[in-house]
C-alpha cells in the first residue's frame, strides 16, 4: 500500500533513509544538500531510527567517518553537494578501494568559481572515476527509489561497492511534487539486514584495511577493482526486478522514451529528461520520428546495452549539463565511445545546457531536436559542441 | 601462501592473517651499520626491547640475549637508547662488512 506525498527531493530521500534506518551517517551541511540532512537528523533526535549521526568539520571528514564506520562493520550513509564532494575526493577512491558498501545521496551541485549553489553535474561528473557506482534520478520518486535500491546494490555480495544517488540540486532537491512512498516495512525487507564480511569490530577474528601496496600488488588490486564493475550492471537490474515486485515501478540501466522506431533523438540526464520528453511528444505529433533516452546506470557504463538502444538512430545530441573544458562534455564522450565499434552509426552532436542552475526550456530541446532534423536529412554536422541557452 | 595473480587478492586489499608483519624481512633495508650487543654491560632494562620499532632484539627469560638481523633495519636507534652499566653501554653500532 502506497502512501501519497507533497514533499521536495531532499525530503523523499531522508524519508528512505528513515525506512532504512543505517547505522551510522556522518554528513557536513552544504547547500542544497543541508535540508535533507536536517530531515534526517530530526529523525535521529526524535527516536524515530537508531543512527548513530557524526557530525564532523568538513566533508572530508565526513567520508573519512564513513570510511571508518563501514569498515567497523556498519551500514553507514551520507549525503553532500558541489564542493562538498569535491572535498571528499581524496576518500572517495578510499571508499571504493576498500570495497565499503557506503550509500551518498548527491545532490548535484555546480562548483566554484564563480561561486554558485544551483543545480548542475559538474560535481558528480568530477567523481566519475573514482569507483563509486552512479544511478542518476529524475525526480523526487526516482530518488527516493534509487536510493533504496542503492542499499541493496551497494552491498550485494557480488560487489561491496559504494554507491551515489544522484537528483539535481533545487530543481529537484527544493521543489515540491507528488510521490508514492513504500510501507515501512516492505523496505526494511527488502533492504534486509546488513552483514559486513570482514568487520574491523569482530574482535575474535583481527584484520587490518589500508595496506600500503607498493609496485609489487596494487596493478593487481586495480585490475581486481575493474572486474567487480563489470558485475555491477547485473545486479542493478536483479535488484531492479525486485524493487518492481515490491512496488509496481519499473526501472533499467537507462530508460527510453519513444526511442525503439526513432531517427533522432536526445541522451540528457536527470531532471531536463522531463522537460525533454515533452517536447518529444510535440514533436512526434508533427510527425517527426523524436525519441530520448535517459541514463540511470552512469557508472558502470553500459556501452553495449546503450549501443544497441542508439544504433538505429540517424543523428544524436548528448545534453552535458556539465563541460569538461576543453574535452567534450562527458555523457557525450561515452555515448560516442559506445557507439564508436557500430559499423553505422548516427551522427552525434554535444551540448552544454543548464550550468550552475541554468533554466532547461523546451524551447532548448526543440531547437536541439530541429538541429538534429537538419543533420538526419543532410548527415551534415556543422559543430560538434556547442553551448546552449547562453547569452551571445 | 602469498597470492599470485589478481583473481587471489582480498576484496579491498584487508589483510585477514593478523601479525603477517613477520614474513616482511626488514633486515634487507638495511645499508651500513649493524646493532653488535655487548653482554656484560646489560642490566636487561629492556628499552632496546622496547624501542626496536621492529622485532629485532631477541629476549628469553626475561633477558636480553642478542639480535635478529632479518628484522634489523639499523636504524640505531637501540644504540641511542641503551643506558648501559657504569658509562658503558651494552648496545653500538658497528659498520657492517659485507
Amino acid at each position: 500500500m502506497a502512501r501519497v506525498a507533497a514533499v521536495t527531493g531532499n525530503e523523499a530521500v531522508a524519508e528512505a533513509l528513515r525506512q532504512i534506518n543505517p547505522d551510522v551517517c556522518a554528513a557536513y551541511p552544504i547547500t542544497p544538500q543541508t535540508e535533507l540532512m536536517q530531515r534526517f537528523s530530526s529523525f535521529v533526535a526524535n527516536g524515530k531510527v537508531d543512527t548513530e549521526i557524526i557530525l564532523v568539520e568538513s566533508e572530508h571528514s565526513a567520508m573519512s567517518a564513513c570510511v571508518g564506520a563501514a569498515a567497523a562493520g556498519g551500514r553507514v550513509a551520507t549525503a553532500t553537494c558541489g564542493p562538498g564532494l569535491a572535498l571528499m575526493w581524496e576518500m572517495l577512491y578510499v571508499a571504493s578501494g576498500m570495497r565499503l558498501p557506503i550509500v551518498m545521496a548527491v545532490v548535484n551541485r555546480s562548483l566554484s568559481a564563480p561561486l554558485n549553489i544551483h543545480g548542475d553535474h559538474s560535481d558528480a561528473m568530477g567523481a566519475r572515476d573514482s569507483g563509486w557506482i552512479q544511478l542518476w534520478s529524475e525526480n523526487a520518486q526516482e530518488a527516493y527509489d534509487n536510493t533504496i535500491q542503492a542499499f541493496r546494490i551497494a552491498e550485494h555480495l557480488d560487489i561491496r561497492l559504494p554507491v551515489m544517488v544522484c537528483m539535481d540540486g533545487f530543481i529537484i532537491s527544493h521543489s515540491i511534487a507528488r510521490i508514492d512512498y513504500l510501507e515501512d516495512d516492505p523496505v526494511k525487507n527488502f533492504v534486509a539486514d546488513y552483514k559486513s564480511v570482514y568487520p574491523l569490530l569482530d574482535l575474535d577474528n583481527p584484520k587490518s584495511f589500508g595496506p600500503l601496496i607498493l609496485t609489487d600488488k596494487y596493478h593487481e588490486y586495480k585490475r581486481a577493482q575493474h572486474e567487480v564493475m563489470t558485475r555491477v550492471k547485473d545486479v542493478v537490474l536483479t535488484v531492479a526486478s525486485d524493487f518492481e515486485k515490491m512496488s509496481g515501478r519499473k526501472y533499467e540501466l537507462f530508460e527510453t522514451y519513444r526511442l525503439d522506431d526513432a531517427e533522432i533523438g536526445i541522451v540528457i540526464l536527470n531532471s531536463a529528461a522531463g522537460t525533454a520528453k515533452d517536447v518529444v511528444d510535440s514533436f512526434r505529433e508533427r510527425g517527426v520520428k523524436a525519441g530520448l533516452l535517459k541514463p540511470r546506470l552512469f557508472r558502470p557504463f553500459p556501452y553495449e546495452e546503450y549501443a544497441q538502444a542508439l544504433q538505429r538512430l540517424k543523428a544524436v545530441a548528448v545534453l552535458d549539463r556539465s563541460d569538461s573544458f576543453g574535452g567534450y562534455g562527458p555523457v557525450f564522450m561515452e555515448i560516442c565511445s559506445a557507439l564508436y565499434p557500430l559499423a553505422q552509426r548516427p551522427a552525434a552532436v554535444n551540448k552544454i545546457y543548464g550550468l550552475g542552475g541554468r533554466d532547461f526550456l523546451p524551447q532548448h530541446a526543440a531547437e536541439v531536436f530541429a538541429e538534429l532534423e537538419e543533420i538526419a536529412r543532410t548527415g551534415r554536422v556543422k559543430t560538434t559542441k556547442e553551448y546552449i541557452g547562453v547569452k551571445e | 601462501m602469498k597470492p599470485e595473480g589478481w583473481r587471489d587478492l582480498t576484496p579491498g586489499a584487508v589483510i585477514l592473517d593478523a601479525g603477517n608483519a613477520r614474513e616482511v624481512k626488514t633486515g634487507t633495508w638495511r645499508t651500513v651499520d649493524k646493532p653488535v650487543f655487548k653482554e656484560e654491560h646489560c642490566s636487561n632494562c629492556m628499552l632496546c626491547w622496547l624501542f626496536c620499532p621492529d622485532m629485532a632484539v631477541i629476549v628469553k627469560d626475561g633477558k636480553m640475549v642478542g639480535f635478529d638481523y632479518e628484522y634489523c633495519k639499523g636504524c640505531g636507534i637501540c644504540a641511542f637508547e641503551c643506558p648501559g652499566k657504569k658509562g658503558q653501554k651494552a648496545i653500538f653500532m658497528e659498520e657492517e662488512k659485507k
